[in-house]
């Protein structure tokens, strides 16, 4: 089966994409730009599917009593969460802009590891399919968190299944995380010093530094979690001696790193934002280079803020609430710093930029209420309430998937060779972030008066909320919903664009042709040049 | 391999088409097994923890079970598993030197030296079976004090020895097909990487073994 | 590649010096020194560990680079180790007795 790609001249130049086709080219690439393409289309399934059960969860919370039955709601929260997390965000922006660009970006001509690159491909899918195969078989129920003893003694759900699904994708983000951390250090063309690294780079080193080092705690937790609900040997069973904190304390030393590793990605598509759209250098290079690395640094420090109310020692949790408020601080200075670049900037309004305005209104506010439940006596009642769900919601949709596609359409051009229509994008782009605010929202004020989290039925007096909830998510739903089919159609039919159609600087616009071809460029890329070396605006008066 | 406009890009022979010199290859691949066997320490670090959480919590059930771990087989494997540290060592030199019968021999060893502990192993295993001592429905403890606690403190032992023989039956392998490329020539002295490799992650698994084997053999054993 | 070969006797000390301490573990732990027992075993085992990686693993002609990663990943358990038993040890500190007492 080959594709037909019909060339819009003779002259069309031979490309990663026309250099050859079928079905083979693909599945047996090594070429780290079509690799990531290969995961932008699993990672698009699994968003859809991840997406399809907020539906159905958002359609329960209409009515005070639920619509579905308890277990049912139980599954349908549970296997949300597991495909958004470890399907969705946790791939995105490595595996789909990291892989296509940091060759790229640091004037390589692959990734140091190809073949392990599509390795990793194989392996997420794979993982993939064990975790739909048990939703196909009716689901987990246990919670994207597996808390035992309800997942290793008592749930009667597939959690074997999913649990090793998880744990097979977990490869694939060490194995990426890996590959990124020694083509960075190795892999850089002449004159590409760290210190001239774009700020996308360093939060991919930073990013692949907890995949490494946090990836195996969850592996080895879920390995422990498979052999106990065989073996009932009551490692995680308080019935048989065994401490279910425990548990949580090896879950969450990785899942709390993981979330920094679903925002720093992010953080760095925002610098790139930022400076191009603002005609400006970055504000402090230095210190947003240096905050990535603190981040994931600090971040591995701070798990037990999740384990507040569950028996942790006061003493440890006091330690952890205040080790969790330090790592608020380099995620602040990044926040200064863009807001500064901005400063004095030559603003333009282009759909990369309104989504990166969204993601610095939308993170500010999601890590500025992780500090609220960071505050160990307030998170004695916000703890289990709609309160943390907005809040990761704020920060993982608001931040990381607003990040997300505004990276997509900022480096759609390079990576298609055709411009999206800008209109429907800008469109789109309002409508994501007015639906999500209309969903995310109410949930700060349902969990402030106490409803609590995954409970298929609430009290009746918080039913308007969460019916303006469920209208945000429908109106969030049209809003992601636009931007796939615009891409799709401009993929194919959309005008070609020009090399650099944003002026933007660095090697991906500047030395790679658009699109690239196979081995990124024509001739060996010299590095002369500061990052974000954009003109600076003439001095006012 | 696609043509750019100025040509097919020239490398040297050996060297794959992204790397600039056989150098900046070997570094990586070197500094790629490293970055995995981080990986490594923090699969085994969770064990670790995990043990020494629940060693702390029941030190008497612990105490009582320190008295069915073999040490003699216990020490006779980490004999072996030094020995063969030894023979890879020297089957990495041999690949640096470019001496294929050398390099042949000392993985060969170095395979034989695995093997013989993985039998001690199954020995060691079939004790615990017949004993009793595999969690699980067939798990019995004389000391009824500690039937639960031992249990754990049991699962946590098979746990981590079976998840480091695992990892010994993959180097097994390796090692298989390192004695089978370097049969067929695929080796010299300007390029032995996968020995070299193979030769971290080999040192790596018998590393963990010096912990394990204080850890679950010789501590308590006084008590 | 470019490594200047390692003399076989320098493995063969290493070697040898792996198997006497090996014996000395053993010896030691026969001996009845309480809480020492363990600072002794896990001392031990830190030598052993550290001969095979500085010598056999190389670690002694790598890079810092090399060196700083091998350093990270023991950090890092060390980290996890550290922070949980934190946990389980202060847990008496409390006016409460650990639930397991």
């Amino acid at each position: 089966m080959t594709t037909t790609f019909e060339p819009r001249s003779i002259e069309e130049r031979a490309n990663y994409l026309n250099v050859d086709y079928g079905w083979k080219s693909w599945l047996f690439t090594t070429d780290h730009k079509r690799i990531a393409l290969l995961y932008l289309f699993s990672i698009t399934a699994f968003f859809l599917i991840g997406g399809a059960f907020a539906v159905g969860m958002r359609l329960n919370l209409v009515t005070p009593g639920g619509l579905f039955e308890a277990d049912t709601y139980n599954k349908l929260f549970t296997m949300h969460g597991i495909i958004m997390v470890f399907f969705f965000l946790v791939p995105s922006i490595p595996a789909v802009l990291g892989n296509f660009l940091i060759p790229i970006m640091i004037g390589a001509r692959d990734l140091a590891f190809p073949r392990i690159n599509l390795l990793s491909w194989y392996i997420y899918v794979t993982g993939g399919l064990f975790t739909i195969t048990a939703a196909f078989e009716g689901g987990v129920d246990t919670g994207w968190t597996f808390y035992a003893p309800f997942s290793t003694t008592y749930s009667n759900t597939h959690v074997i299944l999913t649990a090793m699904g998880v744990f097979v994708a977990g490869f694939s983000s060490i194995l990426t995380g890996l590959n990124f951390i020694i083509t960075i250090h190795k892999m850089r063309a002449p004159g590409m010093t760290w210190g001239r690294l774009p700020l996308f780079v360093w939060s991919h080193y930073a990013t692949s530094i907890i995949q490494v080092l946090g990836t195996p705690v969850i592996a080895i937790t879920l390995v422990l979690l498979a052999l106990e609900r065989v073996l009932r040997a009551g490692i995680f069973d308080p019935a048989l001696g065994g401490d279910p904190i425990l548990f949580q304390h090896l879950f969450w030393f990785y899942s709390h790193p993981a979330v920094y590793i679903m925002i720093l990605p992010g953080m760095g598509v925002i610098s790139e934002l930022i400076p191009c759209f603002s005609r400006k250098a970055i504000f402090g290079y230095n210190f947003v280079a240096f905050s990535s690395v603190a981040i994931a640094v600090i971040g591995f420090l701070v798990w037990g803020h999740h384990l507040f109310v569950a028996g942790q020692s006061m003493y440890a949790s006091t330690v952890f609430s205040l080790l969790s408020f330090l790592v608020a601080v380099p995620s602040a200075i990044k926040v200064f710093n863009w807001t500064a670049t901005m400063y004095r900037g030559s603003i333009s309004f282009e759909t990369p930029m309104l989504y990166a305005f969204g993601f610095i209104g939308l993170f500010t506010i999601g890590g500025l209420t992780g500090l609220v439940l960071a505050t160990m006596a307030l998170d004695v009642h916000l703890t289990d309430t709609y309160f943390v769900i907005a809040h990761f919601h704020y920060v993982m949709v608001g931040g990381m998937v607003m990040a997300y596609l505004g990276g997509i359409h900022f480096w759609f051009p390079k990576i298609s060779g055709r411009m999206y229509p800008e209109g429907w994008a800008k469109f789109a782009a309002l409508v994501v972030f007015v639906g999500f605010n209309l969903t995310f929202f109410p949930q700060f004020l349902l969990g402030y008066l106490g409803m609590p989290r995954r409970y298929h039925a609430y009290a009746p007096e918080f039913q308007v909320l969460n019916v303006m909830s469920s209208a945000g998510a429908s109106i969030l739903g049209v809003g992601y919903l636009i931007p796939m089919i615009y891409l799709f159609w401009a993929w194919r039919h959309g005008p070609k664009a020009p090399q650099n159609p944003w002026g933007a600087k660095g090697l991906e616009w500047e030395q790679s042709p658009t699109p690239p071809p196979t081995f990124n460029f024509n001739t060996p890329p010299v590095v002369t040049e500061e990052a974000y070396n954009y003109a600076e605006e003439a001095p006012l008066g | 391999m696609a043509e750019t406009d100025a040509g097919p890009l020239v490398h040297a022979a050996g060297v794959r088409h992204h790397f600039d010199t056989a150098e900046q290859q070997f570094e990586s691949a070197t500094l790629g097994m490293w970055v995995f066997l981080l990986t490594e320490i923090m699969f085994f670090g969770g064990m670790f923890g995990s043990y020494t959480v629940y060693r702390n919590m029941y030190p008497d059930a612990f105490a009582s079970t320190s008295h069915f771990m073999n040490v003699t087989l216990g020490g006779i494997n980490t004999a072996v598993l030094i020995c063969s540290s030894f023979t890879m060592a020297l089957a990495v030199r041999a690949g640096q030197l470019g001496s294929k019968k050398t390099l042949i021999l000392f993985l060969i060893l170095t395979l034989v030296l695995g093997c013989v502990f993985l039998s001690i192993k199954y020995v060691e295993y079939h004790e615990k079976w017949v004993d009793h001592h595999v969690p699980g429905p067939e798990f019995r403890y004389a000391d009824s004090r500690y039937f639960h606690h031992a249990q754990i403190l049991f699962f946590l032992y098979f746990a981590m020895t079976g998840m480091h023989a695992l990892h010994m039956i993959v180097g097994v392998g390796l090692l298989t097909t390192l004695i089978v490329m370097a049969a067929r020539n695929r080796f010299s002295a300007t390029w032995y990487t996968p020995v070299e490799m193979i030769g971290l992650y080999w040192h790596f698994v018998d590393v963990v073994w010096i912990f394990l084997f204080p850890l679950l053999y010789l501590i308590g054993h006084t008590a | 590649m470019s490594h200047p070969i390692v003399p076989t006797r320098v493995y063969a000390a290493v070697f040898a010096a792996l198997i006497a301490l090996t014996i000395t573990t053993v010896a030691v732990s026969k001996l009845d020194l309480g809480e020492y027992n363990f600072i002794a075993a896990m001392t031990i085992a830190v030598i052993k560990g550290s001969l095979v990686v500085w010598f056999f693993m190389n670690v002694r002609r790598s890079s810092s680079l090399t060196r700083l990663f091998v350093g990270a990943g023991f950090l890092w358990m060390a980290i996890l180790i550290v922070f949980v038993l934190s946990d389980y040890f202060s847990r008496g500190w409390l006016p409460a007795p650990g639930w397991w007492k």
